[in-house]
Parts: structure tokens; sequence; C-alpha cells
């Protein structure tokens, strides 16, 4: 192996890749039976975190960074100007296995500029997935990127080698795709997402039936929206999401904050800065989608297009609904519980089964781990003294915010600084 | 009036379970569990020797899981925390659980069942942590070797996730604080104690112990972690908050920062 020549394809390659959010490597059970390398059953694992404090837990990199397309948010269109490469498909089986067994990684997310056509790409993808299964009897995580546009029988294919599929629906409005990426079309993304959705159903229910059905694509599939780039407003990226969730399957939906890559007119300028804060306002929303039992239109709707940045969605939704507070914390059920603001889920089956014992105040929810300085406002517990003061909702945000400090809280404070630098 | 009784066990597991067995058996008044060689004598109590009597233990795990069954879990964690004191506080835990005749393992209002509940969950953590941090690097004799040095005494509960998943290789994990390890020969896992010459933690030098190949390789992962940085969106705070700093000399990708 020519190290040298390698280690700069890697470079180019790992950086053209790094734009792809998602590294999960949980959900598989894909168990280590034939004395095999590797075994992904167990909770997913990130072995180290760059200094952008993202995880890494896959080795992420591009086939190709050759590209036939020219979509304008995309550091690999055609018309930029940067440095090209390509793997050889024995070389990333090589890079895999031999990071794999160092424990550097939990696996591979392969992911590819499409050249020649969308057909040819997706073969040589498929390739390495399973020159790594049938060859090196690798039982570690496998994520293809499905490439929009490819054929049925393909996605099929992917499948059978991949833990997890996943087509980036990257521009979450039909209008700002066709902005943005001329060459390509909707249907493009959604009919690999639709058949991969279709045969995950299908394998489903023959295993019912017959206990040895192969595994196909066990840790589902997963889309990604790019989040600032067109315009767009929290509800159209919300809304577009829980669309995926519902009709798709998605286990996961990621939101990245768009990175200026190149000067475009249709584009935020390069000087820009990455919405962060707005990024993880939408995971915190995804996140009482899926865990808290909230429903979208709850969160957002169109008196509220858009989330607030200075408080989290859940309590800016508290907020707008004290008529549901204070809740008794001793006698609440598990789905308001887990809406009051300050109590996370952990925090809500402790409280569950503690109060079984006793009735709990102020004391054993700190202890617990509540935070307080939020939920004082909202609970009412086996103490006599609680917050009395009649306090309307701007004083309560104030208070909250007065006695809190959050990582974002410079970005949005209307305060002037006295020493701006 | 009984006098109260202090317990010395040689510092297993097991041992520590035979003692908790004696002193239900016996009804000891215990004024304290301690470990062989660290003990204190205390002013008022005797002290009894206990011999590990590995039958005794399994039936304390057993009568605990029949209790609970995710308390002996919680119990083995927190004891590998190596906690002072923490054989007295798993001693009243034991207590607490056999007397109630709720799962009492659940009562996160009571202080010693939360602390108890907590210590277990930081050593989980801690296992966690060893699962990803691990960095083996390839011997000449081909055996994949690798320097750790846990907060918690977390060998025992990561051997099987190794094995599981290095089920074609010769792998070792060395805990340089404990002074043990754990080897596996592609057959099973066993214990060793080794004379290390030297710790292997990052340095420029390199060993003559590894293979060339070995050094490339860790060139080649340092510069993918590199390449794999956003510049933009960097967060050193979250960075060292998810790699903590007092691992960083065994990550071969914080070479150049250690």
């Amino acid at each position: 192996m020519n190290f040298e020549r390698i280690k700069e394809k890697l470079n180019i390659l790992a950086d053209a890749a790094k734009y792809d959010v998602s590294c999960s490597s949980s959900g598989s059970k894909r168990t280590n039976t034939n004395k095999g390398l590797g075994d992904s059953s167990g909770m997913g694992i990130c072995h180290s975190y760059t200094e952008d404090g993202r995880c890494v837990s896959l080795l992420k990199i591009l086939l190709t960074n050759h590209c036939i397309f020219d979509c304008a948010y995309c550091v690999t269109r055609k018309s930029n100007d940067v440095q090209r490469a390509a793997f050889k498909i024995q070389e990333v089986v090589d890079l895999t296995i031999n990071f794999y067994r160092r424990n550097y990684i939990e696996g591979l997310f392969l992911s590819s500029g499409i050249f020649k056509s969308p057909d040819h790409t997706m073969e040589r993808l498929i390739a390495v997935a399973k020159k790594l299964r049938e060859e090196e009897n690798f039982n570690g995580y496998i994520h293809l990127k499905s490439i929009p546009g490819c054929s049925d029988e393909l996605m099929y294919e992917a499948g059978l080698y991949a833990d997890r599929l996943s087509v980036n629906i990257e521009v979450p409005t039909v209008s700002g795709l066709k902005l943005l990426a001329p060459d390509k079309k909707h249907e493009d993304f959604t009919k690999p997402m639709l058949k991969v959705k279709n045969e995950l159903l299908r394998y489903k229910n023959e295993r019912k039936l017959i206990k040895s059905t192969p595994k196909y694509a066990p840790a589902g599939q997963s889309t990604q929206m790019i989040i600032g780039a067109t315009g767009e407003s929290d509800k159209d990226i919300m809304y577009s999401a829980t669309h995926y969730y519902k009709n798709y399957n998605m286990k996961r939906v990621y939101y990245s904050g768009y990175v200026p890559v190149a000067e475009d007119s249709r584009l935020p300028s390069m000087d820009t800065q990455v919405p962060m804060l707005r990024e993880n306002r939408l995971y915190q929303t995804d996140w009482l989608l899926r865990f808290y039992g909230f429903a979208v239109n709850e969160i957002i709707n169109d008196e509220h297009p858009n989330l607030a940045m200075d408080v989290d969605p859940k309590l800016s939704w508290a907020l707008r609904n004290m008529k549901h507070f204070p809740v008794d914390v001793n006698k609440a059920d598990k789905r308001m519980l887990a809406r009051i603001p300050g109590i996370g889920m952990r925090s809500v089956h402790k409280v569950i089964h503690a109060r079984k014992f006793r009735k709990l105040n102020w004391e054993h929810l700190k202890k617990i781990g509540v935070a307080l300085n939020r939920a004082k406002y909202f609970i009412v517990c086996d103490s006599r003294d609680w917050e009395r003061k009649d306090l309307d909702v701007g004083k309560i945000k104030g208070m909250i915010l007065q006695n809190s400090s959050g990582k974002f809280r410079k970005q949005h404070s209307t305060q002037l600084a006295l020493f701006a630098n | 009036m009984k006098n109260s009784k202090t317990l010395i066990y040689d510092g297993s597991f097991n041992g520590f379970l035979t003692a908790v067995f004696i002193a239900f058996e016996e009804k000891v008044k215990v004024a304290d569990i301690q470990k062989n060689g660290q003990t204190q004598n205390g002013l008022f109590s005797e002290t009894e020797t206990i011999f590990t009597n590995v039958v005794k233990a399994k039936r304390v795990w057993n009568g605990v899981r029949a209790k609970s069954y995710n308390a002996i879990g919680t119990i083995y964690f927190a004891f590998l925390s190596e906690t002072d004191g923490i054989e007295r506080l798993l001693f009243s835990y034991i207590q607490k659980l056999m007397v109630s005749k709720e799962n009492k393992q659940v009562d996160f209002s009571d202080d010693t069942v939360l602390y108890i509940s907590q210590l277990a969950r930081k050593v989980g953590r801690e296992k966690h942590r060893m699962e990803a941090f691990v960095r083996f690097q390839l011997t000449k004799d081909n055996i994949y070797f690798a320097n750790i040095e846990p907060d918690f005494d977390v060998l025992p509960l990561i051997s099987k996730h190794f094995r599981n998943r290095y089920a074609d290789q010769q792998w070792l994990i060395y805990d340089v604080k404990r002074g043990y390890g754990i080897f596996y020969n592609l057959e099973r896992v066993e214990l060793v104690s080794l004379n290390l010459s030297e710790i292997h933690h990052n340095r420029t030098k390199k060993s003559a112990a590894f293979t060339t190949n070995e050094y490339d390789y860790q060139d080649l992962w340092n510069n993918y972690f590199k390449s794999t940085n956003i510049k933009s969106r960097i967060n050193r705070k979250l960075h060292t908050q998810h790699v903590p700093k007092r691992y960083w000399k065994y990550l071969s990708e914080k070479k150049e920062a250690v």
C-alpha cells in the first residue's frame, strides 16, 4: 500500500464528506456469530470527537468527489474548482478493516459524487459493502448513501449489505430545490426512499413467518436537510421532517446548519455565520416530537412559524400554555410530567418510581436532577413553599433567563456590551 | 449488647459478598467492611477476617437478584467504582433491598439508593468511554495492544464487548493504574499481569515493539481526524467535554496536543 498517496486521497475525500451529519452506529443487531470481525449489536459508540465537537464514529468518506451534477450548496459540484480524487474499492476496504481492528471506528459511512450515472455510482458503493461482508467477514456497521435517481434493483441489493441507507433531501422545499439543484428532481430523492421503506416492511412481515429471514438495512434509513440556505421557515423544516418520519418511517432526520462553501448569488454570502443556535432549537423540537409526545402543530403553527431563539421550544410552549400549569408532580401522569420545562425523560422516569414510596418535595426533586430554576414556576410538590406570586408570562421568562446561563446567550442578547471588542 | 464488628475481606467482589453473607447469617452488627491491607480499627469494634467463599457469595448474588433483577448489576458496578467506604454503603443498600416489600431499587427519593444508582451510572459511563477510547497498536508478534488508565476498575466490564467484537485477532488491554490486563488468545479471555518496560502512550519516538505499518495507520487516522473537522463550527469546549484531557495521552489522534 502506498501510504503517501492514500493519505492525500483520504484528506480530500474525508474533507468533502464531512458535511454529512449522520454518524449514528446504533440499532443494527448484527452479531458476530462466525468468529469474524466486528459486532454491531450493542449501542453506538463515538470513538472520538473533532474540535468542532461532533462525534467520530464511522469512517466517513466519499468514494470519489468527481460529480456530473452542479448543486449550488455542495462542495463537490461540477463547477467548483477543487482537487479531485477517487478511491479504488480495495483501498476503502483496507482502510476500513485496519481502522476497525485498531478500535478507531464503528464502521464505514460511504458516500460518493455521481460519476457517469447514478446506477454506475451505486454499483460501486454496493461493491465495497459486498466485499467487506463476504470477503472480510466484517460485521461492523455500514452506512451507504443512496444515490438520487438510482434504480430499485440496486436499492434492494444495497440493503442486503448495509445497516443503514440514506438519501439527503438537502432542501426542505420543492421550490428551493429547483433553485439550487436544477439537475435534480424531487422524485429522484423520494423514489429510493420509498423503495427502502417498502422493502423494510416486506422483510418485517416475512420475519414474522420465517425467523431466519436475512437482514435488510436493520438500522433503517435517515435523511438530512440544510438549514438556512434558502430562507425557509422553521415550520417548513419541521413539517417536512414530520412528513418523512411518518410516511417513510425514517429513523432520523438530521438538520445541518449551512456552512458557506462557495460564492453564489442564490446562497447566503461567504461570511455568514453557521446557524448553530437555530440548528440546536430544531433538534430540541425533533426530540420533543419523538420522545416527549408533542405534536408538531403544538410547537410550530401558523401563529408561530419560527422557534423562539432565546428560550428552548418546550419552555416556549409552556409559556404559551400556562393554563395547564402548575402541575402536581406527585399526581400528574407521565405525559404531563414530560411537558414540564426543566424535567427530562430521565427525571420523569425517576419521579414516577420515587413517588410510590413517599411524596416528593423540592429537596428530592433537586437531588433527582430536575432543573428547578426552570421547573419551579410550573410545579407544586409536597411543600408549603411554592411560587405564590401571581407572575405573568413575561415575568417568568425574565426570571428564568436571569437565573440561568446558556451557551448561546451572547448571540441573542439585546443588551449592549459594555466593553465590545 | 452485642459488640459491633469490622469485617475484613480480600478486596474481590466475591469476598465482599461473602462478608455480606456472614453478616446476615450470624446477625453481625456491622461497623464496617474493609479491604485487607487498608484496615482501620474502630475504637469499640472487633475485627473478623472473612475468607472468600464462592458458594456463599453466589447465595447473596441470587438472593439479591430474586429481590430485584437489576439491583445486582447496580451493586457490582458501584462496587467497581472503588469509592472510599463503598462497602458500608452497599451493605446498607442490600439491607434496605432485602427488608423492603416493594422494589426498593427504584426509590430515588432515598439518599443511599439514589447515590448508589448514580455511582453505578458513573461506572457505566467510564465503561462506555473505555469501549470508545481504547486504541490498539499492532505489535510485531501480532497482538493488538492497548494501555489504558480508567478512573474506575472497568476491565471486567469491557471484556465481553471486546471478545465479541475482535473474535479473530489476539488483543491485550492493560490497565496501567491497577497493574493488570486482559488478554484474548483467540479462544478465551485471561487475566494477565506484566512487567511493562515502558508505558505506551503518545510520543514522537517510535517503539520497536510495533510493526512499521502501525505508525502509517496512526498517521492516516490522525490525518482523517483533522480533515473531518469543520473549522467554521469550532467548539473546543464541547470537544474537551466529550474527550476529557486525562484520556488524551493514549489517543493517537491527540498526539500533537499532548
